[in-house]
C-alpha cells in the first residue's frame, strides 16, 4: 500500500495548507451530497428501501457460510472457476498464478477497492506484470503515482490543470490544455488501444447472487465491460460479504446504490456476468482478509453491510476538509474509519477520532450502518487497548480526576478563568491545538455557580 | 486454498439467523404513466428519443444521420438494408472496433431510471453495445415497466449468459465533476419507441 503520513491529523494539516483547494473540495463533495438528497427525495419509498436493504444484509451476515457455498456451487455450474483467498497475500498470489498460467504480463483493471486493499498493483508490478487502471479517475491517480482518494470519485482531490499536466507528460496532450472534454477524449483514445490489446481483465464485484451464481458490476464509463468482454481471461475479485441471496434483491440495491453515490437513478451500466463466453475463462476470487473475524464482533459487524456508495464520505464534514489520503487506507471517510481498525487496530487507531460524531454518515447510509455509533465504540476499545495517543491519555486522565472531585473542579474553574483573563498567552499558543484556527470568547469573571449563589433571592 | 478454514470461521462467527424481509411489500408509486416517465428519464440521460410508427421511420432517421462510408451494424433482421446484419458470432469481437453505430433491440425498459435490459442473445457479441461509437436501441412502448422490482420479475425465470441494464451513453465526471459523454463506450445514444 502506498502511504505517506500515517496519522489523520498530521495528514490533514498538509491538506489544509492550501485553503482554496480545501474549500473547493468541500463544496464539490457537498454538491454531490445535495444531488443524492434530490435523487432520494424523488422516491417516496426511500426509507422502506433502506430498511429492506439493511434487513437483507442482516440476513446475509447471519447466513453467510451457507450463501457462500450456494454461490460457489451455482457459479461453478455456470462454468466459472472459484478461488478462495484467506488474506491479501493469497489473493495476490492467486491472481498472479492465473496470469502466469496463460503467459500474460499485461492486464487491464476496472475499479476494485478490494485490490487496492490487497496492494495488488504493486505486487504484480513487482512480479513483472503491467497493470493499467481503466476507470478514468483511477488512471489519473495511477499516472500521478497516488492511491485513489475516494471510492467512487478516485481523483476528486485533483484540479483539471494538474490532470492536464499529467496527460501532457504521459499521453502527449497539448501543454496547458485542461478542458475536461479534451482530456477525456485523449484518455478514451489511449485506453481503447489498451483494451484491444490486453488478454486479461480484472474487475471488482458489486453484488454476487447466491441463487444464480451471477455477479453484477456497475460502472458509468463502460470500462469493466470493454475490458472483460475483449479479454481471454476475466478475473473478478470480491470480498466474501458481497453476496446477496436472490436476484430480485438486486432491485432493492440497484435502486439505492447510484442514487446514494452520485444522485443518478442508476449507473449507466449494470452488467450481470453469468456464463463465460466461448473460449473465455472466468475466475472469481473470494477474499476473506479479516472479514470472517470482523463478522464475530457484535458491535462492529454491521460495517460489513457496506455497498461502497461513498455517501458517508460526501456528507462528512471531516472527510470534506481533510481529503481521502489523510485516512491512509483504500477506503477513506467514516466507513473506512470503522472498517480498517478491524484489520489493524494499531495502524488505524487515529481514524475513529477523525470524526465529529455528528451522525450525518449514519443518516445517509443506504443500508443503515450505525457508522457514528461504531466510531464512538471504537474510541472506547482503542483507549482500553492502549492505542489512544499519549497526549489524549494524559488529558483524559487529568479530566477524570478534575471531574470526580467538586473541590478540585471549583478550583480548576477559577484558575482557568483567571489564566484566560490575565495570561491568555499561556494557553493560546502554538503548543495547544485547540487554538488552531480558533479563538475562545472572553472568559467570564465568575462561574454560573458563583453567579447563582450571589443572585439567588 | 483456505476454503474450509474460511467457511469454518464464517460459520463460527456469523450471528443467529435473521430472516429475509418480504420485498414485495415495499410500497411503490401506482398509476404512473410509464412511457412518459421513461422518456423524461432518457432525456436527462442525454438520449435522443424518437417516437416512430414503424421500422421504416427508423431507417429514414438513421439514413439522414449517417453516411454510407460509416460502418453500421444491427442485430435486427428487418433493418439489414441499412446496416450489416449480425445473425451470430462469426468473427473475433475485436473486429467490431470500427463500428460507428450499433442498432439493437432491448427486452424491456425501466421508467424510473431510463435503463433498458439487453442480453447476449440479442446483441450476439457481448462487447457490441460498448465498443460502438454510437448506440441505437429499438423498443416497443408496450415493454416499459415502472421500476427495478418489476424489471427483475421479468428477468426471473429467463436464461441469459450475460445481461446488462444500459442507461444512456457511456459517461464520466472524473475530471472536476464535469460531465463528459463517451468515456469508453458509446458517445451518444438514440432510442426508438415503437407502438
Amino acid at each position: 500500500m502506498h502511504t505517506t503520513v500515517n496519522n489523520h491529523a498530521d495528514a490533514s494539516i498538509v491538506f489544509n495548507n492550501d485553503e482554496e483547494r480545501v474549500n473547493w473540495h468541500d463544496k464539490t463533495l457537498w454538491f454531490i451530497r445535495e444531488k443524492r438528497d434530490k435523487a432520494s427525495h424523488n422516491i417516496d419509498e426511500w426509507e422502506a428501501l433502506r430498511n429492506n436493504a439493511s434487513q437483507i444484509k442482516n440476513n446475509v451476515l447471519s447466513n453467510l457460510s451457507q450463501y457462500l457455498i450456494e454461490f460457489e456451487e451455482k457459479a461453478k455450474a455456470n462454468g466459472v472457476i472459484i478461488h478462495w483467498a484467506a488474506d491479501a497475500v493469497e489473493h495476490n498470489k492467486i491472481v498472479h498464478s492465473i496470469l502466469q498460467k496463460h503467459g500474460i504480463n499485461q492486464m487491464v483493471k476496472s475499479k476494485s477497492m478490494l485490490t487496492e486493499e490487497c496492494g495488488l498493483n504493486e505486487y504484480l508490478e513487482h512480479n513483472g506484470v503491467e497493470v493499467i487502471d481503466t476507470d478514468l479517475g483511477e488512471r489519473i491517480v495511477q499516472l500521478a503515482g497516488e492511491p485513489p482518494s475516494h471510492i467512487v470519485l478516485p481523483c476528486i482531490h485533483k484540479k483539471k490543470e494538474e490532470i492536464g499536466e499529467l496527460f501532457h507528460e504521459h499521453l502527449h496532450t497539448e501543454k496547458g490544455a485542461s478542458d475536461p472534454q479534451y482530456l477525456t477524449a485523449a484518455a478514451r483514445q489511449h485506453l481503447r488501444e489498451t483494451f484491444l490489446t490486453r488478454k486479461a481483465a480484472l474487475t471488482g464485484v458489486n453484488f454476487a447472487v447466491a441463487e444464480t451464481g451471477e455477479f453484477v458490476v456497475c460502472t458509468n464509463e463502460g470500462n469493466a465491460d470493454m475490458g472483460a468482454h475483449l479479454a481471454d481471461v476475466h478475473i473478478a475479485c470480491m470480498g466474501i460479504e458481497k453476496i446477496i441471496p436472490e436476484q430480485k434483491h438486486l432491485g432493492v440495491f440497484l435502486r439505492l446504490l447510484a442514487r446514494s453515490a452520485t444522485g443518478q437513478p442508476i449507473t449507466t451500466y449494470s452488467s450481470h456476468f453469468k456464463n463465460p463466453q466461448p473460449h473465455q475463462e472466468v475466475h472469481i476470487v473470494l477474499v476473506d482478509n479479516g472479514r470472517s473475524i470482523h463478522l464475530g464482533k457484535e458491535d462492529f459487524r454491521n460495517a460489513l453491510k457496506c455497498i461502497r456508495c461513498g455517501a458517508c464520505m460526501n456528507t462528512c464534514p471531516v472527510y470534506r476538509r481533510s481529503g481521502g489520503h489523510s485516512y491512509h487506507n483504500a477506503v477513506a471517510g467514516p466507513i473506512g474509519s470503522i472498517l480498517t481498525p478491524n484489520m489493524d487496530m494499531k495502524k488505524n487507531a487515529d481514524l475513529p477520532f477523525a470524526s465529529t460524531l455528528c451522525g450525518s454518515c449514519s443518516n445517509v447510509c443506504p443500508v443503515k450502518i450505525d457508522i457514528h455509533d461504531q466510531l464512538y465504540k471504537w474510541r472506547q476499545v482503542l483507549v482500553k487497548e492502549g492505542y489512544a495517543p499519549a497526549t489524549k491519555k494524559v488529558s483524559m486522565n487529568m479530566m477524570g480526576w478534575v471531574l470526580s472531585s467538586p473541590k478540585v473542579y471549583n478550583f480548576a474553574g477559577k484558575s482557568a478563568r483567571w489564566v484566560l483573563r490575565n495570561t491568555p498567552f499561556l494557553v493560546n499558543n502554538k503548543l495547544n491545538p485547540w487554538y488552531k484556527e480558533r479563538e475562545l470568547p472572553e472568559a467570564p469573571k465568575q462561574s454560573f455557580k458563583e453567579w447563582y449563589k450571589a443572585n439567588r433571592k | 486454498m483456505g476454503r474450509e478454514e474460511i467457511l469454518k470461521r464464517v460459520q463460527q462467527n456469523q450471528p443467529a439467523l435473521v430472516s429475509l424481509p418480504n420485498i414485495d411489500e415495499i410500497p411503490t408509486a401506482q398509476n404512473i404513466d410509464v412511457v412518459q416517465l421513461f422518456k423524461e428519464k432518457l432525456e436527462l440521460l442525454h438520449v435522443a428519443v424518437f417516437e416512430v410508427g414503424s421500422l421504416e421511420a427508423i431507417k429514414t432517421t438513421i439514413l439522414n444521420t449517417y453516411t454510407s462510408t460509416e460502418r453500421l451494424v444491427t442485430t435486427i433482421e428487418s433493418l439489414q438494408d441499412i446496416a450489416s446484419y449480425i445473425q451470430t458470432v462469426q468473427e473475433d469481437a475485436h473486429s467490431l472496433e470500427n463500428v460507428e453505430l450499433a442498432i439493437i433491440p432491448a427486452h424491456f425498459g425501466v421508467a424510473e431510471n431510463g435503463a433498458v435490459w439487453v442480453t447476449e442473445s440479442i446483441v450476439q457479441y457481448r462487447v457490441l453495445p460498448f465498443i460502438a461509437q454510437q448506440l441505437a436501441v429499438v423498443i416497443s412502448k408496450q415493454k416499459i415497466v415502472a421500476n427495478m422490482h418489476e424489471a427483475y420479475k421479468l428477468t426471473a425465470g429467463t436464461t441469459y449468459d450475460f445481461g446488462v441494464f444500459i442507461a444512456g451513453p457511456s459517461k464520466t465526471a472524473d475530471i472536476e465533476q464535469s460531465l463528459v459523454l463517451g468515456a469508453h463506450g458509446p458517445k451518444g445514444m438514440m432510442l426508438f419507441l415503437l407502438p
